[in-house]
């Protein structure tokens, strides 16, 4: 029989590995499932990983495409990053993402059609606030009632979705808009868009912010005291209460810090690549950024990496989709597949695999 | 606006058709917490039984069937969570999430073929002249089986936990991981079994909404529900009967704001649909606030890995 | 007496380590036979073996003529063998006749169950109520509720492991005339412990291990105490030096500290109040799970306290976080090693910034100066003879005494003002232990004031200056430890605060002359 045996000291090798054992598995197994679907799972996983990048037609289009996806990607696992490891889990970046969308597209449009250079700061800062007030929600009912932060934030996805799309149809609708739902389009309008800032490489403020933030997060995580008890709530919660770490104040440290950084996200997709806020605004990239983080092994270098790998998946999902006719909702399992092929190579940090009887340390 | 225009027989009587969903979630969700297993895939599950059920009722033409293969898509996907958090000793919230975000694309996979097709209707059960009782007939006794089902289940679930030697030994295993292995019992195993009955009930949950509820099939059908179950089982202080509770509470609220809708209130459509999950928080904050987790009922060791190291 | 069990070779090997090397004795029916040893010698790794929990490598076991080789708990109550465990293997939430009848293989349906749980109990001075929750029980209670499951099964063979660590003398007492009834009925004990006094007193074999083999065997009743000591660890022990001790000025004040419990089944402090001077060594002892880690919470900082009452010099700190305690000279060692006074994952350097960062400056505004805290961690490491490759290894890959120093270590290389710990030598070895006892008096010898939380009465006895007990929560007055008798120290331990009046117990003077013995061991 296989058995597990807890290593003395978590393996470095295998940390640095999983993340690309996971990435093969899943190519596998997606392959499996492309030819389950009557596709052929070289020309699948083909059009996924290779074409959008080095495929002479769509290399032009995609390419870009790749940091406008990865952005607000990175952006969001970054923020939940923090919080997974001090074992505070927002689950709702989501809804985080689109309030900072609203706040922050809500105050460009009180001040439209001004042309003023500090329009667009001042929405940015005002998409940040509303995430990060929309985290708050969870981190204060967690540590004033210690209510499942899990549960409120999640929940508090679907209240922001019905918000939008009340918004989308009421107050943010465009009134030279013929009716239709959907507020004006922001990328148009000179004081509030977010341009791409070189051409033809996709790269918008967005995708600054998130470097910026994967750096920032290096350095707390690694060099700072504050990310020394990040690490060590998540990891031994007693032992940071003895350390003298204040766990409410954790709490809303992580709530607070992913909040505001997945509003950056959102409000920075809503000036630049989607343009307006319409009711499918939010594409499910709060969701993704969980797969992300893990995938990245909540380190921020690694996320950065990750990002990109998925906002690949995205781009070659869709020409897999234009090309192939492999239905999108394929390549969301596909990502799936991947977080679960990593939690189960992870176990390999941990513990060793042994054969024989099942019989472990006294 | 015109209020006059919801009947309370109907009410009440949607009420349970709009509850059902969640209490079969929520009861097998209770039984994995219960074993000490947080499984947050519960959403993922459910939808994933909804397309099972659907696909396999509309091929068949038989509900039943359709039913039993929700149960069984659930417990499978539900097994993957299992496999990965008891012999891969993953993290749990990592899973359970992972769960729910394949479960939403593997259902829309599958049902790809499925959308705007009508499924084989369930029949209400004949009970005779029961069903013709004015008010009584129509809300307790005109239903379908799954109904019934659900409710006898809640019984089911408090009879095996309370009065049954396995359910003490689930329970011990929910309980202390480390003094239940101590004493022989298989933790592993026993974690394994509730997890499959928890997909299993989630998956029939999943089905009863696409095939009665609505019925028929779209993508993200679920909508939260499976979210809601969960905090269903907060509220219910890990009970049965809280989870009945529960669940028709959030069924009244669901058909509450659907009928308001429905009648025209002077409130906008958005803010009467996001009720349901404010309602839901709120209630997990009342429940929170008023106690430690132990007077809540919540099991010690839940969440929390099982390595035997002897 | 006719034999019951024969032990033949038993071997059993670890990765690294042979717990339990050609092991072989007999046990008979009706007699309770010691197994001696210190910590690690091996004997759980062989009573995990009987009892269906661990496989022998090689070797056999016959029980009563037929072979036995349980490979489950089941498999071994099955065969007529019991056990009640060190550490409990009792679900809080549950109540008494559930957590029995978890135990049990074919337990009798509930309501005839709870009967025989009060007949039974009773029977053997035990009483029990079958219908209240566990977790409120105290730690003797919870004792008898796992020493009742195994009597409902009649047992052959009952296999105690350190049944006494959590008890105070005075149920000692009551737990020994419940064996030695049950060894007259037939039953026979094998019995666990590493106490001497004892093991001369209740036992009528000995085995004794050390480092997983057999080096003796005796009657107990026959051999003296320095004879099994030697057995045992087989070296003679240094004991500590302990210079006497003139009070100094005052330090630490607590008055009328009163915190409510942190969880369901914890304990709350009540009322309690002493001081601690310079120099001085304080020693609390108490049965577990009497308020020593919530007194421990309260004088680190992890849990505050109502204003006032923690003063140091002084200056109020009862609301002050434990990094701003630290920084005025108030340092602790938790009583957990793995978890709480360590993050087992994180690497020792990690774990010397854990507590070490205030006063060793460690960090700069916030920014972690990674080199120092490398070296802080050497220093420790070299100071206190931890035994490992280097200090990057994570917590969990150390022995439980190595990290036991390193923790003691890391608090005292921090030259603290006082410092409290709390057992600082559980399940550590006799060596490791004797050289941290030794560290603790260096340093109140050096002018600290040290609190002392043990459970263990003999260390307590050795280097306390004056000695006061916790019982559920209360802290009786410290009293001068040299004035102390065993007898006087179980009555305060079981919350008998006025030392006058309780006379009561018949064997009193046999613990007595026992701990004296033992003194005379060391």
């Amino acid at each position: 029989m296989i058995g597990l045996e807890k290593r003395p000291t978590p393996s470095r090798a295998w940390s640095y590995a999983t993340p690309f054992l996971a990435v093969a598995l899943t190519v596998i197994a997606g392959g499996l499932m492309f030819a389950a679907l009557g596709k052929d799972p070289v020309a699948a996983i083909r059009t996924i990983f290779y074409d959008p990048l080095f495929d002479p037609q769509f290399a032009a289009y995609s390419r870009p495409q790749l940091l406008v996806k990865a952005g607000p990607l990175i952006l969001i696992a970054t923020g939940l990053a923090l919080g997974f490891r001090a074992g505070v889990w927002n689950i709702g970046a989501e809804g985080q993402y689109i309030i900072g969308a609203l706040t922050g597209a809500a105050v460009g449009l009180a001040l439209y059609p001004a042309e003023t250079r500090a329009i667009f700061p001042l929405m940015v800062l005002a998409g940040a606030l509303g995430g990060w007030v929309w985290a708050m929600i969870p981190a204060i009912l967690k540590t004033r009632f210690n209510t499942n932060e899990i549960l409120v934030s999640l929940l508090l996805v679907y209240v922001a979705e019905n918000l939008l799309a009340s918004m989308a149809v009421g107050r943010l609708r465009n009134p030279e808009g013929g009716g239709f739902p959907g507020s004006r389009n922001l990328s148009q309008w000179d004081a509030a868009k977010n341009p791409e800032l070189v051409a033809g490489t996709g790269m918008h403020w967005g995708v600054v912010a998130a470097f910026i933030a994967v750096i920032f997060a290096y350095i707390l995580l690694n060099r700072h005291l504050a990310g020394f008890h990040i690490k060590l709530a998540g990891q031994a919660p007693r032992a940071a209460r003895f350390a003298g770490v204040n766990p409410a104040r954790l709490v809303v440290f992580c709530l607070g810090m992913s909040g505001a950084l997945a509003g950056l996200a959102g409000i920075f997709e809503v000036t630049g690549p989607a343009g307006q806020i319409s009711i499918d605004f939010n594409v499910g990239y709060g969701f993704t950024a969980i797969i992300v983080a893990f995938l990245g092994r909540l380190h921020p270098v690694g996320i950065a990496l990750a990002g990109l790998l998925m906002a690949l998946t995205y781009i070659g999902g869709e020409l897999a989709s234009f090309m192939l006719g492999i239905p999108a909702a394929a390549i969301q399992a596909f990502q799936g597949m991947l977080l679960f092929f990593l939690l189960a190579v992870d176990v390999l940090t941990n513990y060793r695999i042994r054969l024989g009887h099942r019989e472990v340390a006294r | 606006m015109d209020l006059s225009a919801i009947s309370a027989t109907l009410l009440v009587a949607s009420l349970m058709v709009a509850a059902t969903p969640i209490l079969l979630a929520a009861l097998g969700e209770l039984i994995v917490e219960k074993a000490g297993v947080l499984n947050l895939g519960v959403e993922g599950m459910m939808i994933t039984g909804a397309i099972c059920g659907f696909a396999t009722a509309v091929e068949t033409g038989n509900p039943v069937l359709g039913f039993a293969a929700a149960a069984l898509g659930g417990a499978m996907l539900s097994l993957v969570f299992g496999v990965l958090t008891q012999i891969f000793l993953s993290n749990q919230v990592a899973t359970g999430l992972a769960l729910t975000l394949f479960g939403l694309g593997l259902s829309s996979l599958l049902g790809q073929g499925y959308v705007g097709i009508k499924p084989p209707s369930t029949a209400r059960l004949d009970l005779g002249p029961l069903s013709d009782l004015p008010f009584v007939g129509r809300v307790v006794f005109g239903h379908d089986w799954v109904v019934y089902l659900s409710l006898f289940l809640v019984v089911a679930t408090w009879y095996f936990l309370r009065r049954t030697r396995a359910g003490l030994k689930l329970r011990a295993v929910g309980e202390s991981h480390h003094a239940a292995h101590a004493l022989g019992l298989k933790v592993r195993a026993v974690r394994l079994c509730a997890i499959a009955f928890g997909g299993a009930m989630a998956g029939l949950g999943g089905a009863y909404l696409s095939l009665v509820r609505v019925p028929q099939w779209t993508e993200g059908m679920t909508a939260g529900a499976g979210w809601i179950a969960l905090a269903i089982v907060v509220f219910s202080s890990w009970r049965p009967g809280g989870v009945l509770l529960g669940a028709y509470l959030f069924g009244g609220v669901t058909v509450l704001q659907l009928n308001l809708q429905a009648a025209g209130v002077a409130l906008p459509v958005e803010y009467l649909s996001m009720s349901p999950y404010l309602i839901t928080i709120a209630v997990l904050v009342v429940m929170s606030a008023r106690g430690s987790k132990r007077s809540l009922g919540a099991p010690a060791d839940l969440g929390k890995q099982f390595h035997a190291t002897h | 007496m006719s034999l019951l069990l024969d032990l033949h070779g038993l071997t059993k090997a670890y990765p690294g380590v042979v717990a339990n090397d050609d092991v072989s004795f007999e046990i008979a029916r009706g007699q309770v036979h010691a197994l001696l040893g210190e910590n690690g010698a091996g004997k759980s790794t062989l009573v995990k073996m009987i009892y269906g929990l661990v496989r022998p490598d090689a070797g056999r076991m016959i029980l009563d003529g037929d072979a036995h080789a349980p490979d489950s708990p089941l498999a071994a109550r099955d065969a007529g063998v019991a056990m009640v465990f060190q550490h409990f293997s009792l679900f809080d939430a549950l109540d008494v006749a559930e957590n029995i009848a978890l135990g049990m293989s074919d337990p009798s349906p509930m309501r005839d169950l709870a009967q025989r749980i009060r007949t039974v109990s009773r029977d053997y001075g035990l009483p029990l109520d079958p219908g209240r929750i566990v977790g409120d029980l105290s730690a003797g209670e919870r004792q008898r509720v796992e020493i009742v499951r195994c009597l409902l099964q009649s047992p052959r063979l009952l296999i105690m492991d350190e049944p006494t660590s959590v008890l105070t003398p005075q149920e000692v007492e009551i737990l020994f005339a419940t064996l030695r009834k049950l060894a007259a009925e037939g039953t026979a004990i094998l019995y666990i412990s590493h106490k001497l006094e004892e093991i001369r007193a209740l036992c009528d074999a000995a085995t004794i291990l050390r480092l997983g083999r057999v080096v003796g065997r005796c009657d107990p009743r026959d051999a003296s105490a320095s004879e099994l000591a030697e057995m045992m660890v087989g070296s003679a022990l240094a004991a500590p030096a302990r210079p006497a001790h003139e009070p100094g000025e005052t330090v630490l004040e607590v008055t009328d500290l009163s915190l409510p419990p942190a969880h369901a089944f914890g304990t709350p402090l009540r009322g309690i109040g002493f001081t601690l001077s310079k120099g001085e060594v304080l020693g609390i002892g108490g049965v577990a799970g009497n308020g020593q880690d919530e007194l421990l919470a309260a004088l680190s900082g992890e849990r505050l306290s109502p204003p006032g009452s923690v003063r140091m010099g002084g200056r109020d700190l009862s609301r002050l976080a434990p990094e701003a305690r630290r920084k005025l000279g108030l340092l602790a060692a938790p009583e957990e090693r793995l978890g709480h006074a360590a993050a087992p994952d994180m690497s020792l350097t990690e774990n010397a910034l854990l507590s070490g960062h205030i006063r060793k400056g460690l960090a700069r505004r916030g920014f972690i100066d990674w080199s120092k805290a490398r070296h802080f961690a050497r220093d420790v490491i070299a100071a206190f003879d931890v035994r490992t490759p280097n200090e990057s290894v994570a917590a969990r890959a150390l022995s439980g005494g190595n990290l036991q120093k390193f923790v003691i270590g890391r608090e005292i290389l921090q030259a603290p003002d006082i410092l409290v710990v709390n057992q600082p030598t559980w399940g550590v070895d006799a060596s490791a232990a004797a050289a941290i006892r030794q560290a603790l008096l260096d340093l109140a010898q050096g002018g600290a004031a040290v609190i002392v939380i043990s459970q263990d009465l003999d260390e307590l006895m050795e280097i306390s200056d004056r000695f006061a007990a916790l019982n559920e929560g209360r802290l009786s007055a410290p009293v001068p430890a040299a004035s102390l008798d065993v007898e006087r120290i179980g009555l305060m331990l079981g919350g008998a605060h006025d030392l006058e009046v309780a006379h009561d117990t018949g064997d009193g003077a046999g613990i007595f002359e026992r701990t004296k013995m033992k003194q005379a061991a060391r």
